[in-house]
Order: C-alpha cells, then structure tokens, then sequence
C-alpha cells in the first residue's frame, strides 16, 4: 500500500452499501423484552427436561456386582488371590450368585466396568496401528512406530494386533445361568454376543486381511500374537464371523474409552425366554476370571442394566439441567427486579425533566 | 553499512565539476532512489528471515521444531505446520505487493529525464544516472531529483526562484542566488550536482522510518508474553503432576502403560510432559492472532480508501489509509498536532473587507438591512466591464464599485495605495495577461483587489511604478522604500506622482500604525478601530492603510540623512531605523483591509467537534505569531470565552523560565509556585498534585509559544513544567517553529504524557513531525507529496478528520478490542479443556480433541465469524458517532480492551472450558448410549467437546456481533455448517479407506450425533457458557449503560426518524476588541526590488544615486537567505550553508 494507488487513478469510491458500510444489518438490543422472557422460558423448560431426564434415570434398573476379588468378597477373591504375581495368570473360574424377587425389565445389557484403568493415557491410546487393524497386509507385516514397544514380538515377528491397547485386551468371560424353581437346574441363558460393536466399527474400520486359501490363520502366517495373549487372534472365537480383528469384544475393547473409569458392553439378553427381561429367580455368574487388575487397585464389575430413551443410567444429566434451569429463573428473577427498578428510576428521571 | 558510517563523518567533500572519473573516487551515493526492499532472488530468503524475527513466527517454528522430536510430540507436526505456512504466506504475499508499488515509485522518480553535461555535451540523462559533480542543465520548471549547487542561471544576478512544494507543500517561490564567481558563466540555468540519492537533504532529513505500533499492539504483546507464563505454570502443574502420577498409578500400570526406552524415570517423564503439554496448550497463543489483526486492519483501511465523505470531488482525491496496522489508535487520539499553513487554512488569501474613511466595505446586507452571510445566491460584483480583472476574484459589495465610479477620493486613494505600496512583481504571461509573483499571499490579495476594481499595479522599474488608475495609466517615481520587518510591523513607500506630489503610503499592523497618525485622525481613528474589531472578530488579517503628504524639502533633507546613514557601517540599522521612525509619522488615516487566510472547508466544525470529543488540539506552525494567533481565532481555537492566553516569546532561558513560572501561577493560584531552585525538590510533589490540579484548573486557557522559547524551553528543566503548563490549556499554538521543533513537541508529548498523538500536515516541513507522531496524516491532492509519503494517512481536507477520528478510529478501535476480547475467550475455552482433561488421563499431554480439529478449529471453523465481526462491526453509525463525539472517549481512556478486561475474557474462558469439560464428564461417567452400547469412548468425548466447542463459540460470537450483515450471517451460520460437513467427511467411511491412520475417527459422528443425550449435553453446555454472559450484559446495559449503549437504543427507537436536533456548533463568534493584524511579509523584498536585482535586463539599469546607495551598502543577498529560509534552512542547517 506504500504507493497510492489512488493518487494516481483518482477514482471516486464506489458507491456501494459494502464499501460505504452502510450495509443493511440486523442490530439485536439484549432488551428487556427479549432478554426476560428467554430466561424464564428457558429455565422452564430446562426445569422440565431435567425432571424428565432425572426419573428416567431413576427408573432404569442396574444391578452391579464387583467381582475384584479383594479377600473377603466372595469366591472371586480365591481367583484374584492365585492370579497374584503370575504372568499369565492360571485360568481360574468363579460365580457370582443372586435372585431377582421380581422381573428384570428388558432389553437388559450385561457390561463389564473397569475402574482405574487409565485407557486414555497417550502412551496407550496411540499405541495401536489402525492400518493393520483396517486389514492392510503391508500394515500386517509392518506395523507402525506407535505400537512399540509391542510392534515386534521377541522372536522378531510382527505382533498382530499389534501395539498396547490390543495386548492388554479384556479376556474374562462370563455365561449367565437362571435358576427358574429353587434347588431346580441352572438353564443357561442366551446372550447375544453380536452386536455388542459399533456398526462401523465392526464393518469399516476393523477388518481382517484378505484369507489367504480361504484360512484366516493362514492370512496371520508370519506374525506372533500380542505377548499376554494366550492364543493368536484368529482363534478367539470359533465363529468366521466374529474372529481375528473383527471379533466383536476385541472391537469393543480397542474403542478405547474416555475416562479411567468406564464400561463395556459385554452381551445384550434379548433372546429366548428372556425377550421381555430376566424373570424373577435366582441366577448365576460363571466368571472366568482371567484379568489381572489387582496390582494398579482396579475394580472388576459386572452390570446389568436397562437402558431408557436417553440411554443408561446416570442421574447427572437431570440434576444438571435442573441445577441450570433454576439458576436461569432465579437469574431472571434479578434481572427483572432490577429493571423494573431501573425503569422506575428513568420514569423519575422523565418526571424531574 | 560501512558506507553509510563513513558519510556521517564526512567533514566536507572534494568535487570536481564535471570531472567523473576523478569524483568517482570517492565513492559517492549515486542518484538512484531506492525504497524497495526486496529483488526476485532476495524475496524469499530476506523476507523469511524478517518474518521469523517476530516473536510469534518464532515461536510457532519452535514448537514446529518441538513437534517433530517423538518423545515428546503429542500433537502431529501439521497442526502448528499447517497455520504457519498459511500465516507465512499470506504475510510474504502483502510484503511483495508492496514492494512491487516501491519498485513502480522508485521507477517513476529515477527515470525522469535531466540534461547533463557530458564530454562538453548536454545529454538527456536519467536522474537515476546522474553523478556527484555532474553540471546539468535545468530549464524553467523542471523537477530537481538531487540536492544542487546553483553556478548561473539567464535570470540577472544569477537569481533563480524555486518551488519547494515537494519540500514544505508552500507554494510561493523562493529565491536563490549563485556564487557571484560562476553566476557570470552561462545563460541558461545549469547547475552542480552535489548531493545524490541517499545524500540529499530529503532523504537524510526523512530519517529512518520508524516501524510505528499501536497501543493496542503493544498491549497486545504483553498480554502475549503473560500468556507464556501462564502456560508455562500450566505446563509445571501438569508436569508435576504426571510425575506424581507415574510414580504413584502408573507404576502399577507398567504392563499397560509402559516406559519407553530411556524414559524409566517419572522425574524425567514429568520434564517431557512438560514439554508435550506446551505443545498442546500453544493454542492459547493463537497464531492466527497475529494475521487475524492484520487482515482486520486492512479491512479498516479499505473502508478508509472507499469512504466517499472522505472523498474531495475538487481534486478528485480520496482518503488513503497508506499503512494499514494503525487503524485501531485512530481511536484512542488524545493530541492532534496540526501544521497551520495548507491544513488548517488554504494558504489562499482573499480579499474580504475594507474599511475607508469610516466605511465598511464588503458586508452583505439583505432586504432588511440586517448583516447576513455571504450565501452563494448572492450577486458578486461584475468586473467583466475591467479587462485585466483577476476573474477568481469575487467581492460581494456592490457599494465600493459605485463609490470608486462616484471618484471618492479617499477611496481613489485607499485602492492607489494597495497598488503602490507592495512587493509584488509583475509579468505577463504567454497569453499576454497580467500575472503576479507574490512573495506574500496576504499582498497578492491587496494587489488583485486594487486590480479588479480599477487600480492595476502594472510593472515596475527599481525607481518606478506604473499602474493604470481607472484606464490611465500613471507611472509613479519610488523615492524610497521603507521595508518591513518584525518590529516595525509596517511598511512604506515613498513615491512622487506626475503631478510632482510626494507622498508615503504605509500599510501596517493597526496598534503601531494608529500611534503614529496625526491627532486629527481621531474620529476616524475610532471608527476605524470598531471596525478593525469587527474584522478580527471575523478571524480576517487585518491592516491599517494611512498616507502622509511629504513636502519636497522635507523629503531631501530626510532622504540625504538616510543615504548617511546607510554609508556608516557602525549602529546602521539603528539609524535607519530611527530615520523611519522619523518619517512615518503624522500620517492620514485612509481606512483598514481585511484579509481573509481562508480556512480549508469545515474547519471550524472539526475543531469544535474533536475538542468535545477531548482532543487536545495543537496547532505547530513556522507563521509569526499574530498570523498563528490569527487562524487560532478564525477556527475558533483561541475565544474570548478563555480565562487566559499565556504568551511565551522570551528570548532567554531565565525569561522563558519566568514567563512560564508566571503562567502557571496565574493557573494555578499562588499557593502553588516554585522556584528555580527547588524544581527537583519539587518535582515529586508535583506529580503527586497533578492529579488534584487537574480538576481544580477551571476555565479555558490557551498558551503561545515561539520557536525560540521553545528551543530554550526543550533544552532546559523548564520542559516538564511548560509541558505541564500546556496539557492544562485547552489550546495551545507554537509559531515560528522549525521542522524538528515540531517533532520535538511531539515527541514530549508522546514521552511523557503516555498520549496517543496525532500529526497532521501538508508539506516537507511537517515530514518530522508526521514520523513522530503515533499517527501522521497528510494532506494530499497538492504539489507537495513529501508529507504525504511520510504519513501513515492522507486525505485531501482537514475536515475528514473529523470523519478519520470519530468513525473510522471509533470503530476499529471498537471492533480490534471486540475482537482481541472474543478472540483470546475463544482461545482459553478453546485449550483450557486439555488441562482439565490432563487430571483424568495421568497427565500424559492426550489431548481432549482430534488432532484435525485442533489444527482447523482457528483458521477455519471460527476465524471467520470473529473477522466479520472485527470488520463490519457498529455500534452505533456514523452519523451518531460525528454527533456524539463523547462517544470518542472510552477509546481515549483505553476502556473496552486493557489489562483488566483481558482478565475477564481469560476468566471468562475458564468458566467456558470448564463448562464444556465437566458437563459431558459428568454424563459420560459410567453412561450408555440409548442402543446400549458404550459411548464413553475416546473419541465420542472428543467429537462431543469439539462440538459443544464450536456451538459454544458460535453463539458467543453471535452475542458479541451488534451489527449482523449477510456477511455476519454467512460465516455464523457457514461456520457451523462447514465445522458439520468437514466432520462427518472426516469420519466417513470413504476417507478412513483411504488414510487409516489420520483418520481413525470413522463413523464417530455418526454414531454419537445421532444420540439424543448428546445433544442434550451440547445443549446444556451451550445455555451453561451463554446464560451468565446474557445476564451480565443485561444488567450491566440496566445498572450502568454507556452512552453508546443508549444511543444504540435511541437509535433503534428512532430508526426511521432522523434526529430532530442535531447539535451545529457555533461558526462564528462575537467580535471582540483585540487586533487582526497578520502579514505574512518576509524583511528583505524591499531591498531586492530597490536594487532591481529580481527584475529581467530589459528594464533600464539602476541609475539613481538612492539606489546605488543601497546596493552598495549591504550584501543583501545574505540578508535575503537568511530570511527567506524560513521554513527550508532548518533542512539544510549545516551542509549547504557550508557549501
């Protein structure tokens, strides 16, 4: 701009709205007109979600049972204490007992809940390489940098999955039984391992690499299982379509979660008899307690629950959107003692003048 | 560099004329201009380099730097990439604009052509290529490119008149004269380059140009560098806590998250986090800041180039914004420094009133016999029946033309006086017509009124002067020539008409003049001074007119003492002086003119309406005293209304110090004084009391300062106090003060004051001045382009001002500190949430957001909004900000954006981050999507803050916009609905396909913003951030509303009606008894034409013993540099005098 430009042309300036910045323009005022009603509407309305959202909440039933295992509550502790210190720790099984005096409402979900787990520590969550897992065989062969130091087994093989997140995978497994008489047998109850992954997850993001002869093992041929895996990935499960890196739990776990504490969808109990929910009877937990989570003072818990139209259970959301709401009017209360005052005091200004 | 060093020393210089190979030893500068900075090969190299000198480049390269060592990267490389080469490259591309347009000015100025003597040739050389010692030869009006020694020109004497409009935008000639040695050489002008290029007293006078910041800019840094603490105590907490953690959680965790190579310490881990984390949180420093506020201004300065009410039609000259990074302080001015001559006035004097023998000429009365202001519709008196009329010339009184056709001889008489008593000299140009060169505007005036109504001053001889009375012409013999100076405040001429008559006509301030009439004057004398009062009142220069008849005898015996006295060298002037005296008295009053220094349009208006917006308005000027008192009057600077004017005109620093000692009591009581002495002693108590005496001065106060008082008064401790004494008064006027005085005064305002300044100035003289001030403004669409080159924003009238201060500096002041407010909240809110998150995730630097987002969240997805704002933004419009013009003062007392307002906004983040972090942490704890599945996920939580974020932002901005164009509407609305579509494109199925890697986050978006708890929670989060902000503003607007905030209601109220009152100030005031005497004479012309030194060989040389005499008896050409340098030696102090 050092030489005019407009010393040598001499044009006048257009004459636009634009240049001139006459521009027609909304010019909203925070009136009282708009500014009070908005306040109490909103807070009304935010009262009224939060009620809603409050007793929805309370009206999803959970029930919780932490199967840690700390000496002394419950049969689990057994398991927890013969896992102490060994690495893998021995297959160990264990149950959890209880009754329900009256229907379950269903759907029920059964989750797994793991507390103090840091899942979302950068040095684990970038340890993962999402070529591999989307099915690339040069990614297969050659993983990325983030996954060291679980890239490359001892032996000098590329670990499929590779990286920590995918080693550290959750492999306790749970059956759920149903006690319909007392001292009858224990039916086992059908749950519905599929769909536990989200949709794209399960069918874009995590894919196995191409089979090779028509064998996923085959495929895998080259590389060596994460070190805490008892067997590689395309044994665990026995089904085609739910094993290697589209076995849903291992998607489940690799969608790594956002707080240190946090659950996991483990089955969902639609099927069978168990459509409406879980009939009134005792029931039984087989756990196989494999996971170690003693050592960083981790809780195990298994859930079941129900799930409202605003999801599953959590009171916070009501009791904020109350809290919020009742600010709001309590707020508009002040505004509007404020301006009447204020109006008062220029209608006075007015009269003096 | 080592060259320029040498030149400073340099003690005199050895040229040969016309001798290259022998000058070319020295090495001289050649004549080539070069203001550009860069070639094509040096661009890139040189002005990445300048870029990376700032602070903020630097910075981003370092953290580029950081991001690229493994251990510590926890953001990928493009994130800070990505932004800097944006910010690079939109900076490289506006510096090589530039420089291209100083190519294009560089070209234009080295290519002019001039005719050098070469090989005993003239050749047409460029100006680019002429050397040190060059003889050129100049024809009449050419443009001089180099500072040039004058050897002869075809005018007598070796005299030549120059225009030095490019220099100090005066348009009258000045007169050089050649060393008599060559003057005698040649016939044409030629001359001696002597200084080229680089050397010329323009470029060496211009100085460096200093890189001028604004306040804003300034604060803006400070607040930058309290950011770096701020995130540099963040980073310690966070390190500190990572390595708590690692040795406390995360050293049971080791089979999940385990130590890298080398990294086994949690000491050392914590050093790394540290490092991680002020990578992460470097977006509280947004390096969009920086080019956000430059393109912000440059919108501003747009808006200043388009504003067509800054547009001069006359001169077809629109405002300029020349640099466009001040726009802001144009709206925190608390002082203007004004030049007088070409800003406040034309320079155009114009012939307005007369009084003869008790008669005023020239008002206009209408129907009613009531004195009404010269309108347009008006009937100007016709002069077409006088050939030789000067058709510019309007005179609205019809009564003075029928009383010179009725033979008034007083009248005859006054108008013979006007053409006879002057310096002017004639020519006739090519068309035959009668032109005048005027050394003084003020007689140019006289002698064109004179002209038009009769009385044509047609030539002169050094003992003649011949002028046409009503169609005869009469050629009067000069007797005498009693000159003017600065004590005499007069002069005369003594002249013999046809009929052997001699008579002295004399014109002269009224307060020396009516002393020496004859005592029957006084009846006359008093009518004459009433209406001298009434011409002042007028703000008109005013000059009394009287005549004496000589009596032959009387004349001789005089004349014969004053040839003695001149032929004694001792005590001279004194005697001559005296002899003046002696025969300037008894004179007849004839009457008074008045002359108007005709204001530039609007003048007046403006000044009245920037001092009730509380700027200060000085006025620096080179004029005399009672001329700069003068114009003070006429734009309503100086009132009768004041309580004081303090005159500062001692010649000494012990009377400078009284005067000033003595104002300042008068100011402030006697309770209040101090003495020599003690002014240290004192000093502390006196800063103390400033405050208290700034309110317990009442009245209006006006101070006058000469050049030569205030040269004492800046070299001396008596600066604080006069700078003390001048900030109390409402006006102040220096007069006759250099070029660097006028920086001076700046700058000691600028220093010690703490106050925004503005310079505004039309020529060469004002350059210093313009450069020191914060803003310096010139005025363009005349000759001179010095003053405009120097500025920072020209326009064509001193009144735009009004319209540059009070609308365009209001408005960028208030949209930059909008914008800074919004853009540092945005940031806060915007990064703080990583440090919440730090608490939850072991302090291991994971940042809440997809590392895309952070990398587009402040170039794309909300720098739009925030720019709109920072451009189109009003509070109130135009008209509203020129009638309120206390609406100017929030800027001035630096309210909307300082320190204390950054800490609200940065509060006002936290609270935000807050918001947006906890909400959804609250409802993700342990929360199951409505299908049941887990959506506390990672990258839920990511997509969710990252969108409560940007609708957070959003409506923020949208609360914060006061004025909502289409274009505000477009980027609110299309930042939003961008920041959807780039995401669920990121999180498509189809880009994942493509780069599993950088794009881990598929189907995110739509897994999670099809959730109705998710939107509840944006929504929540949304009314938590905006719901204080709406009720603050509501009862701040309730409890304490600033003006602006009522005329904005005033203003939608009355949308449609125009404002029933709109406050005119006042244009003129009531006339008051005080002298208009002003001339803007220079001593020295009478000698010039006596001698007939300026006048062509054809008139007949001088004969007469009278005039020898005074030929002889000085070296006036000495007398005449000395005083005609006025305004040009200050630039040639040392070095051409010398020369």
């Amino acid at each position: 701009m050092t030489w005019s430009a407009a010393a040598r042309g001499a044009h006048q300036p257009d004459n636009t709205a634009f240049t001139q910045q006459r521009l027609p323009a909304w010019q909203p005022l925070l009136s009282a007109g708009i500014a009070l009603p908005l306040f109490f509407c909103a807070g009304l309305a935010f009262i009224g979600l939060g009620l809603g959202l409050y007793y929805s909440s309370n009206g999803i039933t959970e029930l919780e049972y932490d199967y840690t295992g700390n000496p002394g509550t419950g049969n689990c502790s057994v398991c927890a204490e013969a896992g102490q210190g060994r690495a893998p720790p021995p297959t160990c099984s264990c149950a959890w007992y209880f009754s329900l005096p009256e229907l379950f409402q269903g759907p029920v979900y059964l989750y797994y809940e793991l507390t103090n787990f840091y899942q979302n520590n950068r040095r684990y969550g970038v340890s993962r390489d999402d070529e591999q897992l989307s099915g690339l065989p040069s990614a297969l062969r050659q993983p990325a940098n983030e996954c060291a130091p679980y890239q490359f087994s001892a032996a000098g093989l590329p670990i499929a999955p590779c990286g920590a997140i995918a080693n550290s995978l959750f492999n306790d497994s749970f059956s759920l039984w149903h006690q319909r008489q007392p001292d009858g047998p224990y039916v086992e109850v059908p749950l519905d391992r599929t769909g536990i992954a989200w949709w794209t997850d399960y069918h874009v993001k995590f894919r196995n690499p191409p089979l090779v002869n028509g064998s996923l093992a085959l495929a895998f041929q080259g590389t060596a299982p994460p070190p805490n895996w008892p067997r590689p990935v395309y044994e665990l499960s026995s089904d085609p379509n739910n094993t290697g890196f589209t076995n849903q739990d291992f998607v489940v776990w690799m969608r790594t979660a956002a707080l240190p504490t946090f659950r996991k969808l483990y089955a969902r109990i639609r099927q069978g008899n168990y459509t409406a929910g879980l009939p009134r009877g005792a029931y039984r937990v087989s756990i196989t307690y494999n996971y170690p989570v003693r050592s960083f003072d981790g809780h195990k818990r298994l859930i079941f629950s129900s799930i409202s139209w605003m999801g599953g259970k959590n009171p916070f959301l009501g009791i904020a959107y109350l809290v919020v709401g009742s600010l709001c009017i309590l707020t508009g209360f002040v505004m509007l003692v404020v301006y009447i005052r204020y109006q008062d005091q220029n209608d006075e200004d007015e009269d003096e003048q | 560099m080592f060259c320029s060093k040498k030149k400073l020393l340099e003690a005199e210089r050895i040229v040969k004329a016309n001798d290259r190979e022998y000058n070319e030893k020295f090495q001289y500068a050649d004549n080539c201009i070069h203001t550009s900075k860069y070639n094509l090969l040096t661009f890139l190299p040189i002005n990445l380099f300048e870029q990376f000198q700032r602070v903020a480049n630097a910075y981003f390269l370092f953290l580029l730097i950081l991001q690229l060592i493994p251990e510590i990267s926890s953001l990928t490389w493009f994130t800070t990439f990505v932004p800097l080469v944006l910010v690079i490259t939109m900076t490289a591309v506006k510096d090589a604009t530039d420089d291209y347009f100083r190519h294009k000015s560089d070209d234009q100025v080295n290519n002019r052509q001039s005719e050098v003597l070469i090989d005993g040739k003239l050749q047409n050389e460029k100006w680019m290529n002429v050397k040190v010692g060059d003889i050129i030869k100049l024809e009449n009006n050419q443009f001089v490119a180099a500072d040039l020694l004058l050897l002869s020109s075809s005018e007598p004497h070796g005299l030549c008149y120059i225009e030095t409009a490019e220099l100090d935008g005066e348009t009258n000639l000045k007169v050089r004269h050649a060393l008599s040695v060559t003057s005698e050489l040649g016939a044409d002008i030629s001359r001696l380059a002597k200084f080229d290029g680089p050397d010329t007293k323009l470029m060496q006078n211009s100085g460096k140009t200093k890189f001028k910041r604004t306040s804003i800019d300034r604060l803006m840094n400070t607040l930058v560098l309290w950011i770096f603490g701020f995130l540099v105590c963040l980073g310690i907490i966070l390190a500190i806590g990572n390595s708590i953690w690692e040795n406390q959680v995360g050293d049971k965790f080791r089979a999940f998250v385990f130590w890298k190579e080398g990294e086994k310490n949690s000491v050392f881990s914590g050093f790394l986090t540290f490092w991680s984390y002020i990578i992460i949180l470097n977006t509280v420093v947004p390096i969009s800041l920086y080019v956000s506020v430059e393109v912000i201004r440059l919108g501003h300065s747009y808006f200043i180039n388009w504003d067509r009410k800054m547009y001069y039609s006359l001169k077809a000259t629109p405002a300029e914004a020349r640099t466009t990074t001040l726009n802001e302080e144009l709206g925190q001015i608390n002082y203007v420094f004004s030049d007088k001559t070409g800003t406040l006035t034309q320079n155009i004097m114009t012939f307005k009133r007369c009084s003869i023998n008790g008669r005023i000429y020239g008002e206009v009365h209408d129907d009613l016999g009531q004195k009404t202001d010269i309108t347009k519709k008006k009937e100007p008196v016709d002069f077409s029946v006088n050939p030789q009329a000067d058709r510019t010339f309007e005179f609205f009184d019809h009564r003075l033309m029928e009383s010179i056709k009725l033979g008034d001889p007083k009248v005859h008489e006054f108008l013979r006086l006007l053409a006879l008593c002057h310096t002017v000299m004639s020519e006739e140009n090519s068309a035959g017509q009668l032109v005048y060169q005027v050394q003084s505007p003020d007689e140019g005036a006289l002698v064109t009124a004179a002209r038009n109504f009769g009385f044509i001053f047609k030539s002169r001889t050094p003992e003649t002067i011949t002028i046409e009375e009503l169609g005869t012409l009469v050629t009067y013999q000069l007797l005498a020539f009693l000159d003017f100076n600065n004590i005499r405040k007069r002069m005369s001429v003594i002249v013999r008409n046809p009929e052997g008559q001699i008579k002295l006509y004399c014109k002269g301030a009224d307060t020396i003049l009516f002393e020496k009439l004859h005592p029957s004057n006084e009846n006359l004398l008093t009518l004459t001074s009433d209406h001298l009062s009434e011409f002042a009142g007028e703000g008109l220069r005013t000059l009394a007119i009287a005549y004496r008849d000589l009596d032959d005898k009387y004349f001789k015996e005089w004349h014969k003492m004053l040839e003695d006295a001149n032929t004694t060298t001792d005590e001279r002037d004194e005697r001559v002086a005296g002899l003046y005296e002696e025969i300037e008295r008894d004179l007849m009053l004839l009457g008074a003119t008045a002359v108007e220094d005709k204001l530039q349009e609007g003048v007046i208006e403006t000044v009245t309406n920037l001092s009730l917006a509380n700027i200060k308005i000085w006025v620096l000027t080179g004029d005399k005293q009672e001329t700069a008192i003068n114009i003070g009057y006429a734009c309503n600077m100086l009132t009768d209304d004041m309580s004081d004017m303090f005159i500062i005109a001692g010649n000494t620093v012990a009377e400078v110090r009284e005067e000033v000692r003595k104002a300042k009591e008068n100011l402030f009581g006697q309770n209040r004084t101090f003495s020599n002495g003690h002014v240290v002693f004192e000093k502390k108590e006196q800063l103390e009391m400033n405050s208290v005496v700034q309110e317990t001065v009442t009245g209006d106060y006006a101070l006058v300062i000469n050049g030569h008082s205030l040269a004492h008064a800046l070299e001396s401790d008596i600066k604080n106090d006069l700078l003390e004494l001048a900030c109390m008064c409402k006006t102040v006027v220096c007069c006759r003060v250099t070029p660097l005085q006028k920086a001076q005064v700046v700058e000691l305002v600028k220093n010690h004051r703490n106050a925004v300044t503005l310079a505004i100035g039309d020529g060469a003289n004002d350059v210093s001045m313009i450069k020191s001030a914060h803003i310096g403004v010139g005025i363009s669409g005349q000759e001179g382009l010095q003053a405009v080159l120097a500025s920072d924003y020209s326009f064509a009238q001193f009144r735009y001002l009004q319209r540059l201060l009070l609308v365009h500096g209001r408005w960028s002041y208030f949209r930059m500190c909008k914008f800074l407010c919004y853009f540092f909240y945005k940031n806060f809110a915007f990064t703080l949430v990583h440090f919440w998150f730090g608490f939850f995730c072991g302090f291991s630097a994971q940042t809440v957001y997809d590392q895309w987002f952070i990398t587009l969240f402040n170039i794309v997805y909300t720098s739009l909004p925030v720019l709109a704002m920072g451009i189109f933004d009003q509070d109130v419009n135009d008209q509203n900000s020129m009638d309120y013009p206390q609406l100017y003062e929030p800027g001035q007392l630096n309210l909307l954006f300082n320190k204390r307002r950054f800490l609200i906004c940065m509060a006002h983040g936290i609270y935000t981050s807050l918001a947006l972090f906890f909400i959804p942490f609250g409802t993700f704890y342990n929360m199951a999507g409505e299908d049941g599945q887990h959506i506390a996920d990672y990258q839920s939580f990511a997509v969710i803050i990252a969108t409560s974020l940007v609708i957070v932002v959003s409506v923020q901005i949208a609360l914060d916009t006061s004025y909502w164009t289409v274009i505000n509407h477009v980027f609110i609305w299309g930042s939003i609905a961008t920041y959807f579509s780039i995401l669920f494109t990121m999180h498509s199925n189809g880009i994942f396909g493509i780069f599993p890697n950088q794009f881990p986050f598929v189907g995110n978006a739509r897994h999670s913003l099809t959730q109705k708890c998710i939107w509840l929670v944006i929504l929540l989060t949304t009314v938590a951030s905006a719901m204080p902000v709406v009720a603050f503003r509501f009862l701040r607007v309730a409890l304490f509303p600033t003006l602006s905030d009522q005329i904005r209601q005033w203003q939608k109220a009355q949308k449609k009606a125009r404002p029933l009152h709109r406050r005119r100030p006042q244009t003129r005031r009531s006339s008051s008894r005080r002298s208009g005497y002003a001339f803007a004479h220079q001593e020295g012309y009478g000698e010039l034409i006596t001698s007939g030194k300026n006048m062509r060989a054809k008139n007949p040389p001088p004969a007469s013993g009278l005039e020898k005499t005074l030929y002889n008896s000085t070296s006036w050409i000495e007398n005449l540099c000395k005083k005609t340098t006025d305004t040009v030696s200050s630039f040639s102090q040392d070095k051409t005098v010398k020369l």
